[in-house]
């Protein structure tokens, strides 16, 4: 590959035949292997890159604060979605009241994270209702079967659907046990 | 007629630059380069659109495992050094000398306090043979060890380098959400509000509308 070492380099001069010296080059070729060996190595080692991350603020909680007085949604504002099993995603409009006769029991549909899934839904949503108010319940606790129990990844795709679909207002809440009771009454869990 | 004889130019050339070039490079990645050890557990942090970069450093970083496991880390020595004495004298375990550099050289842990000297006695190798029988740092709120480690490592901070830490969660994707949650709502109690979830990115779609 590379000579550096040259034969009669000074050949071109011409002149007389001088006393054999030692040429003051010397063979680089093994160095420069050497270099470019740990070159590779260090350029393939180091991670400049450094995590991305996704932000998540949560509200203050208020400990003073009682169920009653904690913020009521218009039936017209909430969307339900509930993190369901096999990256299946569960959503209703409307409230979920079975103890109150006059709220007709919400008809639960089920999607999934695919392009055509919850986010046509949501966009579909958004420009029927400008303001929707986002519930994101994970199906978690003691209530749900062990196996039924959501992944975090789906909990990451569903917060950024929110990002994507660019929602205001939305929200992480532990599912209570009406709903519960509503998805096992749907046999959907 | 003489022949014209082209100009032969030697196929040798001079490397002298890039050779020069190639231990500058060589030398740039040699300081850059830091070895990090390897984490007690690995986990799959599922993806985002998110493009938000975590920082250079003042990070903690709770791992969350699928065996709902928790585990802690921070990312500078010395504040890992200070927690362990802060945590283990709220705990009334104390450590050597040895043991507190041990530690600080951990990139991250799963061990509740109690069981940490015996952790940190034995070697690299033994470790790495311990770590996927290892319990994870307790977090019910009977006995929260997790929440004394962060509000510790981030007291230590912000007295050792007056920065605010920034708190990090890398959860598996296979986590349940649970987990998550309950670790969550353990700090939330603690006035700690703020949690950037560790992704991997993705891209935006780009036919939705701003």
């Amino acid at each position: 590959m590379a000579e550096i070492q040259q034969k009669g380099g000074d050949s071109g001069k011409g002149g007389k035949q001088r006393a054999k010296k030692m040429s003051t080059k010397i063979d680089m070729t093994p160095m420069v292997d050497l270099a470019f060996l740990l070159l590779t190595f260090f350029m393939l080692t180091t991670t400049f890159a450094k995590p991305n991350v996704m932000q998540l603020t949560m509200p203050v909680k208020d400990k003073n604060l009682t169920d009653e007085e904690q913020t009521k949604i218009k039936a017209s504002q909430a969307v339900t979605i509930i993190l369901g099993p096999e990256n299946k995603v569960f959503y209703y409009f409307g409230l979920n009241e079975p103890n109150d006769k006059s709220v007709p029991q919400p008809e639960v549909k089920t999607t999934d994270f695919s392009a055509n899934g919850i986010r046509q839904i949501l966009l579909a949503r958004q420009k029927q209702e400008p303001e929707p108010i986002i519930l994101i319940m994970p199906l978690s606790g003691k209530a749900v079967p062990e196996d039924k129990q959501s992944k975090y990844k789906n909990m990451v795709d569903i917060l950024d659907e929110m990002n994507i679909t660019n929602q205001k207002k939305y929200a992480l809440v532990d599912i209570p046990a009406k709903d519960v009771d509503l998805l096992k009454k749907l046999n959907l869990i | 007629m003489p022949k014209v004889k082209p100009h032969r130019t030697s196929p040798s050339l001079d490397m002298t630059p890039m050779v020069d070039l190639a231990f500058l490079l060589v030398t740039f990645f040699m300081l850059t380069t830091q070895f990090r050890p390897e984490d007690a557990v690995v986990v799959d942090p599922p993806s985002s659109t998110s493009d938000l970069r975590a920082p250079e450093s003042d990070i903690l970083t709770l791992t969350i495992d699928s065996k709902k496991r928790v585990f802690f880390g921070y990312d500078k020595a010395p504040v890992m050094a200070a927690a362990l004495q802060a945590v283990g004298a709220k705990y009334g375990v104390s450590f050597t000398p040895t043991q507190i550099r041990q530690f600080s050289l951990l990139p991250n842990f799963g061990v509740p306090i109690q069981q940490l000297g015996s952790y940190l006695n034995k070697d690299n190798e033994q470790r790495k043979a311990l770590n996927p029988g290892l319990p994870g740092i307790p977090y019910d709120s009977l006995n929260n060890q997790m929440v004394t480690w962060v509000l510790e490592a981030r007291k230590a901070n912000a007295s050792l380098f007056k920065k605010p830490t920034y708190l990090a969660i890398k959860g598996d994707g296979d986590a349940d959400v649970g987990t998550v949650q309950k670790v969550i709502k353990e700090l939330q109690e603690n006035d700690i509000n703020r949690f950037n979830l560790v992704t991997s990115l993705e891209m935006k779609p780009s036919y939705v509308g701003k």
